[in-house]
C-alpha cells in the first residue's frame, strides 16, 4: 500500500488531475444538496447582478439567478456530453479501426482515406456544419461530438492492430480456430485497450470544450439551461457592469478541463512505456 | 521539388472533391423549401413566389443535380449566390478573407515566437524554475477555453485598464489586433512549447549529441547547428496539423471580438441558414489549411536536407 503512494508521488499530473477530475463528478453528483438554490427556477430580478456575497458566492446574473447553483448544475451537463460524446466516437473509432488493420484490402483504403479526410476538417468547423443541418440544441450537441472526434482512435486502433496481427498470441489464437470477430474482440481489443483510454480521456476534455464554444456561440444548449457555455454567451455585455459573470463559468470549464487533461496525461505516462522511458 | 509540389497540389482535387460531396449532402439533405423559409422569407410569401425563388436557386432539381451544378460552378471558381442577400458568396467571403489571415497570422507569430524558445530553453534546463514554470503554464494553455481567456483579456485591458479596444475590427490596427490574435494564440503556444520541449528532450539522448560533445564542440554550437535543426522537423509536423485547429478556432475568437471574418460570417450564416455561404465559408477555410500543411511539407525539405522530394 505504502508502494502505492509512493509511487503515485512521482505521478503528479495523474493525481492533481485525477482530483480535479474527481472534484467535478462530485460536483455533478451531489448538484442538489450542493447547489443552494435552484439553477433555473430561482430568477428573483429584484438581486439581478449582483456582486458575490455571502449570499450570492458567486453573485448573481441579469435575470437575478444564483450563478454558483448554475456553475454546480452546469458540471452535469459537461460532463454528460462529455461522456456520451466520447462513448459514440470511442465506439465508431474501434470498430473502423479493428476492422480496417484486420481485414485490410479495400476497407482498409476506404476506412482510412475516410480518416484521413476528417483529420484535414477541423474538429470544430465539422460540429459547426453538423449543426447547420440540425438547428441549436443540447441534443444535437451530442450527436455533432460524436461524430467529429474518432480519426485518432480509428488509426491508432489500426495500427496496434497491424502490429499485433503477426504476433504469437493472435497466431496461436488463430491455430486454435477461433473466429474473425473472436479473435478482434478477445485478443486484440484487451491488449489495446490502454492507448484508447488515453485518447478516450483526452477526448472528453475535448468535447468539454467543443460543447462549451458551441453554446457560447448559441448553437448549443439554449436559455435558461445552466451550461457553462451557454452561460458566458451573453457575458461580453456585461463586462462592465458585472463581470463576475464572466469569471466564475470560465473557470469552472477550465478546471474541468485540465483535470482530464492531466489526468490523461498521467494515464500515458503508465500505459506508455516507450514513454515512460524518455521522461526523467 | 517543384515537381512534388505540383503533384500534392494535384492532390487536393480529389480531397476537396470528396469535402465538398460530404458537405454538400450534410447542409442540403433538408428540402429547399425550408432552407429558403429559414433564410429570410416568412409563411405567408404566396405560393407563386416561392415558385420562382426555388427555380431562381435551382432547388427544384433533384439533390444530385444540384450538386453537380454547385461542382460546375465550383471549378470556374463560383462559390454560388447568398440566399439571404442576394449577393455572390465569392464577394461575401472574399470581403472576409484578409482579416481572418490576419488575424490568424498574427496568432502564429505570437505562438511561434513564444512557444518555440520557451520549450527549447525548459527542455536544456530541465527541472529547472523555468521549465516548471512553462508546463505549469502549457497545460493551463491548451485547456483554457478561449472565449473565457478573451473575456478576461477584454476586462483586464479595455474595462480595467482602459488601453485596448473591447470589440471591433477598427480598419484592422494593431490595437485592435492584439487581444484577439492573443487569445487565439495562447492554445497554439502552449502546444507548440511542449512539443518542442518533448522534441528536444529526445534529441538530447541522440548519438549524434554526444558525439558532438566528445568531439569538443561548444555547447552554443550544439544547441544551435545539432539540437535546434534536428527538432525543427518535428516541431513543424504539429504546428502545420494543429494549424487546422486554430483556423477552426477563430470561429469562436472572431464572434467574441466583433472581428468581421470569415468565422463570424461562418457563424451567423448557420443562424440564418444561408447553406451557399455556409459552404463556401467552411471549403475556404478549409483550402487555407490544406495550402498550409503543404508549405510545412517544403519547408522540412529546407530545413533537414535528409529529406528528399520526387
Amino acid at each position: 500500500m505504502s508502494d502505492f503512494f509512493k509511487k503515485l508521488r512521482r505521478r503528479p499530473s495523474l493525481v492533481i488531475g485525477g482530483l480535479l477530475t474527481s472534484l467535478v463528478i462530485g460536483m455533478a453528483v451531489f448538484a442538489p444538496w450542493l447547489a443552494p438554490y435552484d439553477p433555473v427556477d430561482f430568477a428573483d430580478l429584484m438581486v439581478s447582478e449582483e456582486p458575490p456575497s455571502a449570499q450570492f458566492w458567486f453573485g448573481t446574473d441579469n435575470y437575478g439567478r444564483d450563478i454558483f447553483s448554475r456553475v454546480i448544475y452546469g458540471s452535469r451537463i459537461s460532463l454528460a456530453v462529455g461522456l456520451l460524446s466520447q462513448v459514440i466516437n470511442t465506439f465508431i473509432g474501434v470498430i473502423l479501426g479493428l476492422t480496417a488493420g484486420y481485414f485490410g484490402k479495400w476497407w482498409d483504403d476506404l476506412v482510412m482515406g475516410v480518416t484521413n479526410i476528417m483529420l484535414t476538417i477541423p474538429a470544430l468547423i465539422f460540429a459547426l456544419a453538423i449543426m447547420a443541418l440540425l438547428g441549436p440544441g443540447l441534443l444535437n450537441v451530442f450527436i455533432a461530438l460524436g461524430l467529429t472526434n474518432w480519426s485518432y482512435t480509428c488509426r491508432i486502433t489500426r495500427s496496434q492492430v497491424l502490429s499485433s496481427r503477426s504476433l504469437d498470441y493472435v497466431t496461436a489464437a488463430r491455430a486454435l480456430g477461433y473466429g474473425r470477430a473472436r479473435i478482434m474482440l478477445t485478443q486484440i481489443l484487451p491488449n489495446i485497450t490502454g492507448p484508447i483510454l488515453v485518447i478516450a480521456t483526452l477526448g472528453v476534455a475535448y468535447a468539454i470544450l467543443l460543447e462549451a464554444s458551441l453554446s457560447f456561440l448559441g448553437l448549443g444548449a439554449q436559455p435558461p439551461t445552466p451550461s457553462w457555455g451557454a452561460m458566458l454567451a451573453t457575458a461580453r455585455e456585461q463586462l462592465f457592469t458585472a463581470p463576475w459573470i464572466s469569471i466564475f463559468p470560465g473557470l469552472a470549464i477550465f478546471i474541468t478541463v485540465m483535470g482530464l487533461n492531466l489526468f490523461g496525461d498521467g494515464l500515458r505516462d503508465i500505459l506508455d512505456p516507450h514513454l515512460t522511458r524518455q521522461g526523467k | 521539388m517543384l515537381a512534388y509540389a505540383l503533384r500534392r497540389l494535384l492532390q487536393f482535387i480529389p480531397t476537396i472533391f470528396v469535402i465538398t460531396l460530404i458537405m454538400f449532402l450534410l447542409l442540403n439533405v433538408l428540402p429547399g423549401d425550408a432552407t429558403l423559409m429559414a433564410g429570410g422569407l416568412r409563411k405567408e410569401v404566396d405560393a407563386k413566389v416561392m415558385e420562382t425563388m426555388r427555380r431562381q436557386f435551382g432547388l427544384d432539381k433533384p439533390l444530385y443535380q444540384r450538386y453537380l451544378l454547385y461542382v460546375k460552378d465550383l471549378v470556374t471558381g463560383d462559390l454560388g449566390v447568398s440566399f439571404l442577400r442576394r449577393e455572390k458568396v465569392n464577394r461575401l467571403v472574399g470581403q472576409r478573407v484578409w482579416p481572418t489571415l490576419k488575424l490568424a497570422i498574427m496568432a502564429m507569430a505570437i505562438a511561434v515566437g513564444v512557444g518555440i524558445p520557451l520549450g527549447f530553453f525548459s527542455a536544456l534546463r530541465q527541472g529547472s524554475l523555468l521549465d516548471t514554470a512553462s508546463m505549469v503554464g502549457a497545460v493551463s494553455g491548451v485547456s483554457i477555453p478561449q472565449f473565457w481567456l478573451g473575456l478576461l483579456l477584454m476586462y483586464f485591458f479595455s474595462v480595467v485598464l482602459r488601453i485596448l479596444p473591447t470589440t471591433g475590427y477598427g480598419g484592422g490596427d494593431l490595437k485592435h489586433l492584439l487581444l484577439p490574435a492573443v487569445t487565439l494564440g495562447v492554445g497554439y503556444m502552449a502546444l507548440l512549447a511542449r512539443t518542442t520541449r518533448a522534441a528536444v528532450v529526445e534529441v538530447l539522448t541522440a548519438d549524434y549529441i554526444r558525439t558532438a560533445h566528445a568531439k569538443g564542440l561548444s555547447e552554443l554550437r550544439i544547441n544551435r547547428k545539432h539540437v535546434l535543426r534536428n527538432t525543427m522537423v518535428l516541431v513543424l509536423t504539429t504546428a502545420g496539423l494543429q494549424f487546422g485547429a486554430l483556423m477552426g478556432q477563430t470561429v469562436i475568437v472572431e464572434k467574441l471580438f466583433s472581428w468581421p471574418g470569415i468565422g463570424s460570417l461562418l457563424v451567423d450564416s448557420i443562424f440564418q441558414r444561408d447553406i451557399p455561404v455556409t459552404q463556401g465559408c467552411i471549403l475556404v477555410i478549409i483550402v487555407v489549411f490544406l495550402v498550409v500543411n503543404l508549405a510545412v511539407d517544403l519547408l522540412y525539405a529546407a530545413i533537414d536536407p535528409r529529406i528528399e522530394y520526387k
